[in-house]
């Protein structure tokens, strides 16, 4: 496996989560009638930091936290040669008039976001959706989709792989770049 | 995101046609399906630009509600058929009537049918994805992974566990593809009847057979109940239903007897008061309705998977 580049690391990746949890709590407070959302496999990592970082800061935060899965809702279904396996979802309350903001790890083309949002429209009409991401590829978009929130912007090439690591399941945190998605395999 | 295998094969005959791995792909789509049965919006746009046709030649309730209420939750667009007010009281062939229902850019057929090997036949024939809703006394894979599934919900696994079918085994597509699907999840299977409807060379397929019901009962952790298939039947089998609710039939007492408390089912229809007593099928023992339940979730991960094999 050829080495991927490391972007970000460290301190600076902590620090870097921990300014997007400030730049949350400067825009929803308390977070009354707010929903944090992470998207199945990798955003949920993320997802499940942030909440972890902002119950450090306040452990009385009023937020309600989801995870939920997009499988089934990919425009690349029976484009592929192999299906995907879903994740769980697991979304106990409804989304209806709350703020949700919806957390990926890397905003590459914008299709996982399109389908998130179509798989969040099932739980109720929200009054706003906003994007969290930890890396904003930012010239690699297919849709019109662009985060509210993101921990740095990368820009490369189409073939280039992003891939974030935690230390929760890869014993370190940490953002790599690497040539192409095989070469991160 | 995990990848999965593709199924083995494009078309779901019957359950002889699937590997163990099929199955276990088969049911682990199916619990992120009976997943999103739960959420307040049971929709997710997958087959949104598949067209489904429903051809029963055959009655059914269960079934045929099931597998439409999986193809709509799929998003799938359907088109239901029905032999007796079709065009094949008129003399049309099986072969002309799904070409022309082909014609109409369908993309996979659901097929339930008198004669054995119907869907075999049609695989043969024809491009399009086909599953086999139930082929004379052959075999009906649907019911056969929706009760597998069942009976991994309720005792955790399938394997090792001992599974006993009671009746009318000779006439039962159930049963058999019933023993195929348990023994490749690694299940002991036994059949229980009268002699007249346990098939002579049964024990070929590595099932015990027992003519005594509370034999077999005490020996299983589950007892999948079958109704006398009366309309199959060319020849008087038992001397009488009530007879065979007798010697037969499941019901309180019976489970009350037995040394410990084992998981009922049943495919459905049932005949109460001839092989499934109410207060049997009404308890806390049964999950006959579980697996009408789980029936949509595991018809809606067999046609999403069939669906991946055919691309766009």
């Amino acid at each position: 496996m050829a080495k991927g580049r490391i972007i970000l690391k460290n301190i600076k990746f902590q620090l870097t989560i921990e300014r997007l949890c400030n730049q949350l709590i400067e825009e929803y407070g308390n977070f009354d009638n707010t929903c944090i959302v992470g998207i199945q496999e990798r955003g949920v990592l993320l997802s499940d930091r942030i909440v972890s970082v902002l119950y450090s800061i306040d452990k009385n935060f009023a937020f309600k936290y989801g995870k939920v899965d997009i499988t089934f809702y990919r425009d690349d279904f029976r484009r592929r040669d192999t299906p995907l396996m879903a994740s769980n979802t697991e979304m106990d309350f409804q989304v209806e008039n709350s703020q949700v903001i919806l957390i990926d790890d890397v905003l590459y083309t914008g299709r996982t976001i399109q389908s998130g949002l179509i798989a969040l429209g099932h739980y109720g009409r929200p009054a706003k959706v906003e994007l969290l991401t930890l890396v904003d590829r930012r010239f690699n978009r297919h849709l019109p989709i662009q985060p509210n929130y993101a921990g740095m912007v990368i820009d490369a090439i189409d073939e280039a792989y992003v891939k974030v690591e935690w230390d929760e399941i890869d014993t370190k945190d940490q953002v790599l770049l690497y040539q192409n998605r095989e070469a991160a395999t | 995101m995990a990848i999965v295998s593709a199924l083995s094969t494009k078309h779901l005959l019957g359950i002889k046609y699937i590997t163990p791995q099929d199955i276990e792909t088969i049911f682990t789509t199916a619990d992120n399906f009976k997943e999103v049965l739960n959420r307040p919006v049971k929709k997710v746009p997958s087959l949104r630009d598949i067209t489904v046709a429903n051809l029963f030649f055959e009655n059914s309730t269960r079934t045929r509600m099931s597998f439409e209420l999986a193809e709509k939750r799929l998003s799938a667009d359907v088109i239901n058929f029905s032999a007796s007010s079709s065009s094949v009281t008129k003399g049309e062939t099986l072969l002309d009537t799904v070409n022309n229902i082909l014609s109409m850019k369908v993309d996979m057929i659901v097929m339930r049918h008198p004669a054995p090997g119907a869907a075999f036949y049609l695989s043969q024939h024809i491009d399009a994805s086909i599953v086999n809703a139930g082929d004379g006394t052959h075999e009906h894979p649907t019911q056969a992974l929706l009760d597998a599934f069942s009976i991994r919900e309720k005792l955790g696994a399938v394997r090792d566990k001992k599974i006993v079918i009671v009746g009318d085994v000779k006439h039962s597509r159930v049963a058999l593809s019933n023993i195929f699907c348990l023994q490749k999840l690694g299940a002991q299977v036994a059949v229980c009847g009268p002699p007249t409807l346990i098939p002579k060379h049964i024990r070929e397929l590595g099932v015990q057979v027992f003519y005594d019901i509370k034999a077999a009962l005490e020996w299983c952790d589950v007892g999948n109940i079958l109704r006398i298939q009366l309309e199959r039947q060319d020849i008087k089998y038992i001397p009488s239903l009530r007879e065979y609710a007798l010697y037969y039939g499941v019901n309180k007492d019976l489970l009350d007897s037995l040394s410990k408390k084992i998981v009922i089912m049943h495919p459905g229809p049932i005949n109460r008061g001839v092989e499934i007593n109410s207060d049997v099928a009404d308890s806390g023992q049964s999950i006959i309705l579980d697996q009408v339940e789980n029936g949509v979730a595991v018809r809606m991960a067999i046609l999403y998977l069939l669906a991946s094999s055919n691309p766009a």
